[in-house]
C-alpha cells in the first residue's frame, strides 16, 4: 500500500541557509511517527513546507488520503491543505486570543461548513442547522479532548498546558487524517505529559488518525513511536524503531555533540 | 504573474525609451529641466524616505508622523528665520541658526514621539502601533495649525542667489543645485555613520535581529531612539530646503510629502537605505516626466499608481530582499 | 516609585515640553505682515498642563504594565451586562426606542439633521467595523466607497431619473463592486502596505472627481440632489427631514441585524480569527484572501449606503466632503468606540459626532482631540471605550454533567 504521507527530496533554502537538504520520509497508515533532532535541525521547517505554510525549493509532498488516490500537496496554500486532510498544531502556541475556547474550535469547523455570506445574513434554516450542528460538533471535540469545562472561557486564560490540548482539538475539528503535531509535550509538567501520551494513543485508535510528531522530550518519543526519524542540520541522518534509533551511533553523535554544546 | 511582470516591464521601457529619445532629440533644453527638476524633488523625497525606511528596518512600523517631523522642521526654521531676521541678525548667522534649531528640533520631536506613541506599544498587535501612528499625525498636524495659522505662510529663502551661478540659473537655480548637493553631503555623511560608527553599527545589528541584538548587549531602547532622532534630522534638513524651494509653507505640507517620500521608501525596498536614495530618484524623476509631459493634474495619481503596481509585482521594491516570514 | 521621585521625573517631562513647545507655542510669526507675538503665557500652560499629563500618563503606564500580569476578573463593560440581564433589558431598549422615535418630533428640525450626521456616522462605523475592527485590515480609504455611493445617486439621478428608492440597492451593489475590485489587488499586501494603499485610493478617487469636470463637475459639485420620496410623494422640508431621519435609523436598524448576524457565523468567526492571526488561521483550512475580501467589500456596501443619504440629505455634494479627514473621522469613531464591537462603535460615533456639534467652542481642536485619543486609547485600552463580548454558549444536553465539573474544578 502507498504510505499515507511520503516527502520526496525535500529541500529549503533561506538565502545561504538551507533548512532542509534532500530529506525524504514516508509514514504508513496508523502510524505514530516521531521526528526528531537538536535545535535547529529543520523540524518546523519540514512542516511548514508539508503544510504550504513555506514553497520548499525543491522536492515533492505526496499524501494518499484513506480511499483517495496519491496526490501532491507542493505549491498548495495552506488552507488547502487542510482541507485535503492534513492538521497541524504549532510550536509557539497560535491560538485565537480574542475568541473563547469553544469558537476557536469552531474555527477548525471553517472548511467542513458551507454557508456562505447570503446564508449568514438571512440565517435560512438550512444554515441555523448548519451553525447548531458546528457548535454541537465542536463541543463533543472539546468532551473528548477533556476541555469541556472551559467551553466559555477566552483561549488566552487557559493553562499553558491545556492550550497546547485546545491546539490540538482545533486541529481535530478540521477533520484530519493525518496530525502534525510540533513539540506537543514542550511545557508541560510530567503529569500533563501522561495524559497527553494518554491522548495521543486514543486519537490513533478511536480516532484513525496517523501521526507525526516533533518532540524533545525523549522518553515520550521512545513510549509512543512506531517509527522515528532523526534529522541534524537539514539532512535526514536515521529512521528506525526506537530500540534501533537509541543504539544508533550517528544519533547519538548528534545528541552528543549538542549536550555538549550546552554544557 | 512572473511573465507578466516581465512583458509589462519591458514594454514600459520600450515606449517610455521611445517617447524620450523623441523628446530629447526634439527639445533639450525641455528634457534637461525636467530631469533636473526630477533630481531636486527626489532628493527632498529621500531626505524624507531615509526616516520612514530607518524606522521601518528597525521596528517594522511605518511611522506616519514623518511627514509631520518635516513639517514641525520648516516650521521652526520659519519662526527662527523671522523672529531673527527682524532683530537684524547678519543673514549668514540667520541661516546657520535657522537650520540648527530646525534640525535639534524635528529631533527632539521624533525622540519624544516615538517615546509617547510607539514605545508603549512595541509588543502590541502591528494594527495597534498603526493607528497611534495615524494619530500622532493628527495631532501633529492640528497643533501646528491651531499654535500657529491654517494658512500658508510665504518663506523668505535662506538659500541666496549665487553671484557666480548666475551663467547657469536659467537652467538650474542656486536652491535647486544647494538641495541636490547638500543631499549628497547627507547621504555620504549617513553612510558613513552606519557603517562605522558605533551606534551605525548597533543599528544595522538591531534591524537584523533585536532579541539578538539585545544579547549581545546592544540597548535596544537607545538604538530605536539613535533612529528617530536621525530620521528626523535629514527630515528636518529636507523641510527647510523644500521651504526655500517652494517659498511658502504650511502644517499640511508633512502629509503629501511623506506620502511621496513613503511611496519612494517602498518603490526603492523598505529598509533598505539605498534603496530609500534610488527609489526617491526614480519617483521623483518620473513624477517630473509624468507632469512635464501628460497631465500635471494627476500627479499624485501618478505617484500612487507606481506605488500600486510596485507592491502587487515587487513588493520587496528594487533593491530590497525577498524574505519569508518565519513561522 | 516613591512619590518624590515621580514628582521629580514630572517635572523634568514638563521642562522638556516648555522647551519642545516653544517656537511653536510661544512665538507666533505672520510673514504676511511681518508681526511677531510672544504668547509667555503659553508656555506657563504647557508646563502645568504637562507636569500632571506626565503624572497620570505615567500612573496609567504602570498600572497597565501590572496589568497585564494580573489574574483576569470580570471586566464586561457594564452595558453589555445590562443587556444580558432579561430584567433591565427590556426596559432598556425600549427607553432606547422610545427616545429615537420622539426626537424628531420633540426637537427642533437643525437637531434632527445633527442626529441624521450623527447616524450616517453610526453606519459608517459600522461597516469599517467590519473591515478593521473584525478583520483587522487598515482602511484609510473607506471615504472612496461613500463618494461613489454619493455620487451615484447625485449622477444616476441627474442623467437617468433614477429615484432614491432605486438608487439605494443599486449603490449598494455598486459599493461591493468597487470593494472587490480594489480589495482584488491590494489584499494580497502585507496588512501595513494595505493602509497606504487604500489611503493612496481615497485620495485618487477624490482627485478624479476634482479634475474630471464632464463626469463630475469638477470643484463645483452637484447641486440640487431631489430628496427621497414616500411612494412617489413629496413632503415638505421639514417633514422631509424627519423622514430622511426615520430612513436612516432603518437603515442603522438593518446594519445593526445584519453586521450581528455576521458577526456570529462563520465568516465572522473566520475575519476574527485572521485578525488574531492569519498563519494560524490559514492552518485552519481557511482562505485568507477571500475572507480578507469578504469584509473589505461588505464595509465597502454599506460606506456607499450611507453616502446615499448624505446626498439624499444635503442636497448638495462636491469632492471636499469626502477627504481623507472623513476617512480618518470614521476610523476614530471606530478605535475609539471599540474595534469589534457594536456597541461600542454606535457609542463612539454619537459621541464624537455630537459632542463636537454642540460644543461649538471646542469644534475647532476636534482633530486634534482625535488624534490624542488614538493614541491614549491604542496605549491603554486598546479594546476601546466599550469592548466586544463573544457569545456564550450554552449546552442543554449535558448541562449537569458540566456544571458538576465547574463545581468540582473550584472546589480542588
Ligand atoms: N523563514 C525563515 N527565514 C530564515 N531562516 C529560517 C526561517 N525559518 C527557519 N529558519 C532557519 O532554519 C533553521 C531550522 O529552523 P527550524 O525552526 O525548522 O528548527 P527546529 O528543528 O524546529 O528547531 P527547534 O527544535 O528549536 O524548534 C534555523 O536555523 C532557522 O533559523
Ligand atoms: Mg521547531
Amino acid at each position: 500500500m502507498e504510505p499515507i504521507l511520503n516527502v520526496k527530496n525535500l529541500t529549503m533554502k533561506f538565502g545561504g541557509l538551507k533548512a532542509l537538504d534532500d530529506v525524504s520520509i514516508a509514514i504508513e497508515k496508523g502510524q505514530i511517527a516521531a521526528l526528531i533532532g537538536p535545535n535547529g535541525a529543520g523540524k518546523t521547517t519540514f512542516f511548514n513546507c508539508i503544510t504550504g505554510i513555506y514553497d520548499p525549493s525543491m522536492g515533492d509532498v505526496q499524501i494518499t488520503p484513506p480511499g483517495k488516490s496519491t496526490q501532491s500537496l507542493r505549491g498548495l496554500k495552506p488552507n488547502y491543505v487542510t482541507e485535503r486532510g492534513v492538521a497541524r498544531t504549532f510550536q509557539n502556541i497560535r491560538l485565537f486570543h480574542g475568541m473563547t475556547v469553544l469558537e476557536n474550535v469552531m474555527i477548525g469547523r471553517h472548511c467542513r461548513l458551507s454557508s456562505g455570506i447570503i446564508k449568514a445574513m438571512l440565517r435560512p434554516p438550512s444554515q441555523r442547522e448548519e451553525e447548531k450542528k458546528a457548535v454541537y460538533d465542536s463541543y463533543e471535540i472539546l468532551e473528548k479532548i477533556g476541555l469541556d469545562k472551559y467551553v466559555n472561557e477566552m483561549a488566552v486564560n487557559l493553562s499553558y498546558g491545556a492550550q497546547r490540548r485546545l491546539e490540538i482539538a482545533r486541529a481535530m475539528a478540521t477533520e484530519p487524517f493525518l496530525l502534525l503535531l510540533d513539540e506537543p509535550a514542550a511545557g508541560m509538567n510530567p503529569k500533563e505529559t501522561k495524559e497527553l501520551d494518554d491522548l495521543i494513543l486514543w486519537l490513533r485508535d478511536n480516532e484513525n488518525l496517523t501521526i507525526l510528531l516533533i518532540e524533545h522530550d525523549m522518553k515520550l518519543v521512545m513510549s509512543l513511536s512506531d517509527r522515528i526519524h532523526v534529522v541534524d542540520y537539514g539532512k535526514k541522518i536515521a529512521e528506525g524503531n526506537p530500540q534501533e534509533i537509541k543504539a544508533n551511533p550517528e544519533v547519538i553523535k548528534a545528541y552528543l555533540g549538542e549536550e555538549s554544546d550546552d554544557a | 504573474m512572473r511573465w507578466i511582470s516581465i512583458l509589462l516591464g519591458l514594454s514600459g521601457t520600450g515606449a517610455v525609451g521611445f517617447f524620450a529619445v523623441r523628446e530629447i532629440i526634439m527639445y533639450p533644453m525641455y528634457f534637461f529641466e525636467l530631469v533636473l527638476g526630477g533630481l531636486t524633488r527626489g532628493s527632498i523625497y529621500a531626505l524624507i524616505a531615509l526616516g520612514y525606511t530607518m524606522v521601518y528596518g528597525i521596528i517594522q512600523l511605518i511611522n506616519f508622523a514623518h511627514g509631520e517631523i518635516y513639517m514641525i522642521g520648516a516650521m521652526t526654521a520659519l519662526i527662527v528665520a523671522t523672529v531673527l531676521g527682524m532683530w537684524g541678525w547678519n543673514t549668514a548667522v540667520i541661516v546657520i541658526l535657522a537650520f540648527v534649531f530646525a534640525i535639534v528640533y524635528s529631533c527632539a520631536y521624533g525622540f519624544t514621539v516615538e517615546k509617547i506613541a510607539y514605545k508603549p506599544l512595541r509588543n502590541a498587535p502591528r494594527l495597534s502601533a498603526l493607528i497611534s501612528a495615524i494619530g500622532m499625525s493628527l495631532f501633529l498636524q492640528n497643533y501646528v495649525m491651531l499654535a500657529q495659522t491654517p494658512d500658508y505662510l510665504p518663506f523668505e529663502s535662506l538659500i541666496p542667489d549665487f553671484q557666480f551661478w548666475e551663467p547657469f540659473a536659467h537652467i538650474i537655480t542656486s536652491v535647486e543645485i544647494t538641495i541636490i548637493i547638500t543631499t549628497v553631503i547627507v547621504m555620504i555623511l549617513l553612510g558613513l555613520l552606519i557603517k562605522f560608527t558605533r551606534i551605525g553599527k548597533a543599528m544595522r545589528a538591531t534591524a537584523q535581529d533585536k532579541v539578538m541584538a539585545a544579547l549581545l548587549g546592544i540597548n535596544v531602547n537607545n538604538v530605536i531612539s539613535a533612529t528617530f532622532v536621525v530620521g528626523s534630522a535629514t527630515a528636518a534638513i529636507g523641510g527647510v530646503l523644500i521651504a526655500c524651494h517652494v517659498g511658502q509653507i504650511n502644517f499640511y505640507i508633512g502629509f503629501l510629502a511623506g506620502l511621496k517620500a513613503f511611496i519612494a521608501a517602498v518603490l526603492g525596498g523598505i529598509g533598505s537605505i539605498p534603496g530609500a536614495v534610488l527609489g526617491s530618484l526614480v519617483l521623483g524623476i518620473s513624477e517630473s516626466f509624468f507632469t512635464g509631459y501628460f497631465w500635471s493634474e494627476y500627479e499624485d495619481v501618478f505617484a500612487f499608481a507606481i506605488l500600486v503596481l510596485i507592491l502587487i509585482f515587487r513588493p520587496s521594491g528594487i533593491l530590497g530582499r525577498h524574505d519569508t516570514q518565519k513561522v | 516609585m516613591p512619590i518624590k521621585q515621580q514628582l521629580k521625573q514630572s517635572l523634568i517631562i514638563a521642562f522638556w515640553f516648555m522647551i519642545l513647545t516653544f517656537p511653536i507655542m510661544v512665538i507666533k510669526v505672520n510673514t504676511i505682515q511681518n508681526i511677531i507675538v510672544f504668547r509667555w503665557f503659553n508656555l506657563l500652560w504647557v508646563g502645568i498642563l504637562t507636569f500632571f499629563a506626565s503624572l497620570v500618563w505615567n500612573y496609567f503606564l504602570r498600572r497597565t504594565e501590572a496589568g497585564k500580569k494580573k489574574d483576569f476578573e470580570d471586566d464586561t463593560p457594564l452595558i453589555h451586562r445590562l443587556l444580558q440581564n432579561d430584567r433591565f433589558r427590556r426596559p432598556f431598549l425600549g427607553l432606547v426606542a422610545a427616545f429615537f422615535i420622539a426626537y424628531p418630533f420633540i426637537f427642533p428640525m437643525y437637531h434632527t439633521s445633527i442626529m441624521i450626521s450623527a447616524l450616517v456616522y453610526v453606519m459608517l462605523g459600522l461597516g469599517l467595523n467590519i473591515v478593521v475592527g473584525l478583520a483587522g485590515l487598515l482602511d484609510l480609504g473607506y471615504v472612496a466607497f461613500y463618494a461613489v455611493g454619493a455620487y451615484a445617486y447625485a449622477l444616476l439621478n441627474l442623467h437617468f431619473g433614477l429615484s432614491f428608492w432605486v438608487v439605494l440597492p443599486l449603490s449598494a451593489l455598486l459599493g461591493t463592486l468597487f470593494g472587490v475590485l480594489l480589495g482584488y489587488p491590494v489584499l494580497r499586501l502585507r496588512g501595513d502596505y494595505l493602509a497606504i494603499v487604500t489611503l493612496g485610493f481615497g485620495e485618487i478617487i477624490r482627485i478624479v472627481l476634482e479634475n474630471w469636470d464632464e463626469f463630475s463637475n469638477g470643484p463645483r459639485g452637484i447641486a440640487d440632489i431631489p430628496a427621497p420620496t414616500f411612494f412617489g410623494h413629496q413632503f415638505n422640508q421639514d417633514n422631509t427631514m424627519i423622514y430622511i431621519y426615520f430612513i436612516v435609523i432603518a437603515l442603522v436598524l438593518m446594519t445593526i441585524f445584519f453586521v450581528h448576524r455576521l458577526e456570529n457565523s462563520k465568516i465572522g468567526r473566520a475575519w476574527i480569527a485572521l485578525r488574531d492571526d492569519e498563519i494560524a488561521c490559514q492552518a485552519m483550512g481557511i482562505d485568507k484572501f477571500k475572507t480578507k475580501l469578504t469584509a473589505f467589500a461588505l464595509g465597502a456596501t454599506w460606506a456607499a449606503m450611507g453616502g446615499v443619504i448624505f446626498a439624499a440629505k444635503t442636497s448638495y455634494i462636491n469632492p471636499m466632503s469626502f477627504t481623507i479627514w472623513e476617512s480618518i473621522t470614521i476610523l476614530c469613531v471606530v478605535v475609539i468606540g471599540g474595534m469589534g464591537s457594536a456597541i461600542g462603535v454606535i457609542a463612539g460615533a454619537l459621541v464624537l459626532i455630537l459632542l463636537p456639534e454642540y460644543l461649538r467652542a471646542v469644534a475647532e481642536y476636534r482633530m486634534l482631540v482625535f488624534g490624542a485619543l488614538q493614541v491614549i486609547v491604542m496605549v491603554f485600552k486598546p479594546d476601546g471605550l466599550i469592548k466586544s463580548v463573544r457569545k456564550v454558549y450554552t449546552f442543554k444536553t449535558s448541562q449537569e454533567p458540566q456544571q458538576e465539573k465547574i463545581a468540582h474544578g473550584t472546589h480542588t
